[in-house]
């Protein structure tokens, strides 16, 4: 690396990092700098393990989807060996992306430039013409630059540049235990991705983030949609409906279980028993049909299947960019200081262990139309609040942002092993948490590094 | 005795076998060999997909919902070409009821991507008509660009829509409107108009 290109803008030095992040408040500027986002793309979108995919878009041998790591162009290629990697989608001839489509299956890239030519494991295959070249093209230093750490965990597929992060499981820690529940009620613990609902609005990557386990936000931001799904309801108990009143008092809480991961914990609102879920979600296309045709054909079992088409009732935030939310595997995407992507995959049950049969794919045409309601109509409105902070953030001289709700009430939040940390529903307590945890990491200075094949 | 149910408050029509006559009537419709080209017929039609437009331009939701058969669909793909609602999510497929809830929705005073409300204009050019295997019903294919003022400015949605419809008694409505939307499979930034 060019040293001293690197020094001009990295390094801890940019900013007093405690004078922006405060034990309650945090600067403006975190948000809106452009010299910040520049440093997270290698400080945070480098440094640590980010979410890239899942194993299930990639099933077969060469099969590939492009992504991106911050803002690195990446083809997430399942090689014919059968490994999982990462390829920089950048042609080591003159920095061309190689491949321009989002999916596909390919045992090479044929750049369409000048036409070198890759192979999936991301060694140079061939180049047009070597007899004008003096160079010996076995050098390892044209195969293609790719993430040299690339693990997954249950189907999530992770990267990172930094070969001193922790191993993924490491990482992960705490949300695990989550993550594993969340796919375990799944027949055979697994999903599939099917397509997505895709968003983006104007404003800071972290403004997502931030809002990824807000209890606060829910009867204000979503009053539309909760007074939209009871519409019909005899009792008003539909979606998020246990956020009315007084939230703080119900079952649920937030957790948050360190390297900036957390995790909302609805289900102890909901009454456990079979069909639980199923009786508060709202109303979907073809939902009384499924109910009777299920009820008719499966009896009892109806419940269970029934609540695989329902909404799972927690937010698991993996940090910086994965949310398992309901059936969704929403991924955060940083464009810019100010733009960013949010992408809500869905996904869908596998029969694992034949007893779904035929009603495999009924229960998941139905999953389909319940995860399409929240997207349609609760994230638009979030998203709207999101620009709005962006927009409320350019008044320079009222620099400050707010995250302390529920910060110095005696008992209110507690303290667990591993830094875990355990509050009311509506707490930001997370959030002051994980901007610790990013202050660190601004603070840090990372070896990044690419690997290549030999 | 078949129970009626009021699919403005149930909804039992999108069964398996509704998906499956959906996905072959969306299939392969957009033929020369089909195509209507009786004037009278094309106008009339054409004249319905530009009254919906203008009906969605005013915000005048109730006459909207009106154009529309007793079991319809909006469906605003996510694929192009449309992809298997059943297997993939699309942006939007709404059953009657979910139609209504839109408009409920948008109309609570609360949807903050709707505050203040988006003004837009809608063209809607190079209408085609074609028969289908039914007598009574026509797949209209139309092309549209709807220009969207919000405080920030003007920017453009735009695509092609496949009308179902069906005639009953000289009344023509609506059952299935799928939009495509040029870049259905982006990231789309508030798209919380009716399209």
């Amino acid at each position: 690396m060019l040293k001293t290109i690197r020094a001009s803008h990295h390094g801890a030095d940019l900013f007093d990092w405690d004078e922006l992040i405060q034990e309650d408040r945090v600067h403006r500027l975190i948000y809106t700098d452009p010299a910040i986002f520049e440093m997270e793309l290698t400080n945070i979108w480098g440094a640590v393990w980010v979410y890239l995919g899942h194993e299930s878009q990639i099933p077969g041998p060469d099969d590939f989807i492009t992504t991106r790591l911050g803002l690195r162009p990446i083809i997430l290629i399942r090689d014919a060996a059968g490994t999982i990697r990462a390829l920089f989608n950048r042609c080591t001839h003159r920095g061309t992306t190689l491949c321009r489509k989002e999916r596909g299956n390919a045992h090479m890239f044929t750049c369409p430039y000048h036409g070198w030519s890759y192979l999936s494991t991301g060694k140079l295959r061939a180049v047009p013409w070597p007899d004008g070249y003096a160079c010996d093209f076995k050098d390892a230093k044209f195969n293609l630059a790719q993430v040299p750490r690339v693990d997954s965990y249950r189907g999530f597929v992770f990267g990172t540049l930094n070969p001193d992060a922790p191993p993924l499981r490491t990482y992960l820690g705490g949300i695990t235990a989550p993550i594993d529940e969340w796919l375990d009620r799944n027949p055979g613990g697994k999903v599939e991705v099917c397509e997505a609902n895709r968003l983006k609005f104007k404003g800071n990557w972290k403004l997502a983030y931030d809002n990824s386990g807000d209890g606060y936000h829910v009867v204000f931001s979503h009053r539309s949609l909760l007074e939209m799904e009871n519409r019909l309801a005899d009792e008003a108990n539909k979606g998020m409906s246990y956020y009315r009143g007084s939230p703080d008092s119900k079952p649920m809480y937030m957790r948050y279980t360190g390297n900036g991961h957390h995790f909302k914990d609805k289900r102890p609102n909901i009454e456990k028993r079979a069909g639980g879920l199923w009786s508060v979600e709202g109303p979907a296309p073809g939902g009384e049909h499924a109910e009777a045709s299920l009820r008719g054909r499966f009896g009892e079992r109806a419940d269970d299947i029934l609540d695989l088409a329902s909404s799972e009732p927690v937010n698991i935030n993996v940090f910086p960019n994965l949310s398992l939310l309901g059936n969704h595997i929403q991924v955060f995407e940083p464009v810019s200081v100010a733009e960013t992507n949010v992408t809500w995959y869905g996904t869908r049950v596998v029969d694992a262990d034949g007893t779904l049969g035929a009603a495999v794919d009924e229960i998941n045409a139905l999953r389909m139309r319940t995860q399409e309601q929240f997207p349609n109509f609760g994230e638009v409105d979030d998203l709207a609040n999101f620009e709005e902070i962006q927009r409320g953030l350019a008044c320079l001289e009222d620099e400050w942002v707010y995250m302390h709700r529920g910060l110095g009430i005696p008992g209110r939040v507690k303290s667990g092993p591993d830094g875990e940390v355990t509050a009311p529903a509506t707490d930001e307590a997370f959030m002051r948490e994980y901007i610790k945890e990013w202050k660190r990491l601004m603070q840090a200075s990372p070896r990044l590094v690419v690997k290549r094949e030999p | 005795m078949q129970t009626v149910h009021d699919p403005s408050v149930v909804s039992h029509y999108v069964t398996d076998a509704f998906y499956r006559e959906l996905m072959e009537a969306f299939a392969d419709w957009q033929r020369d060999d089909r195509a209507v080209l009786d004037a009278p017929e094309r106008e009339r039609l054409r004249a319905l997909i530009e009254r919906e437009a203008r009906l969605l331009d005013r915000l005048d939701y109730d006459a909207w919902l009106a154009m529309y058969a007793p079991e319809c669909i909006y469906w605003v793909p996510a694929t192009p070409g449309g992809g298997d609602p059943r297997r993939e999510i699309a942006i939007s497929f709404d059953d009657r009821r979910r139609m209504e809830d839109r408009v409920y929705r948008l109309r609570t005073g609360y949807a903050w991507s709707q505050a203040p409300v988006s003004r837009t204009v809608r063209m809607i050019s190079n209408v085609e008509v074609f028969a289908t295997a039914t007598a009574a019903k026509r797949m209209v294919r139309s092309n549209f660009l709807i220009s969207e003022f919000r405080p920030d400015g003007v920017r453009s949605l735009s695509g092609w829509c496949g009308h179902r419809l069906v005639g009953r008694g000289g009344d023509w409505k609506i059952e299935v409107r799928q939009v495509n939307l040029i870049d259905c499979d982006q990231n789309l930034r508030n798209p919380s108009i009716i399209i």
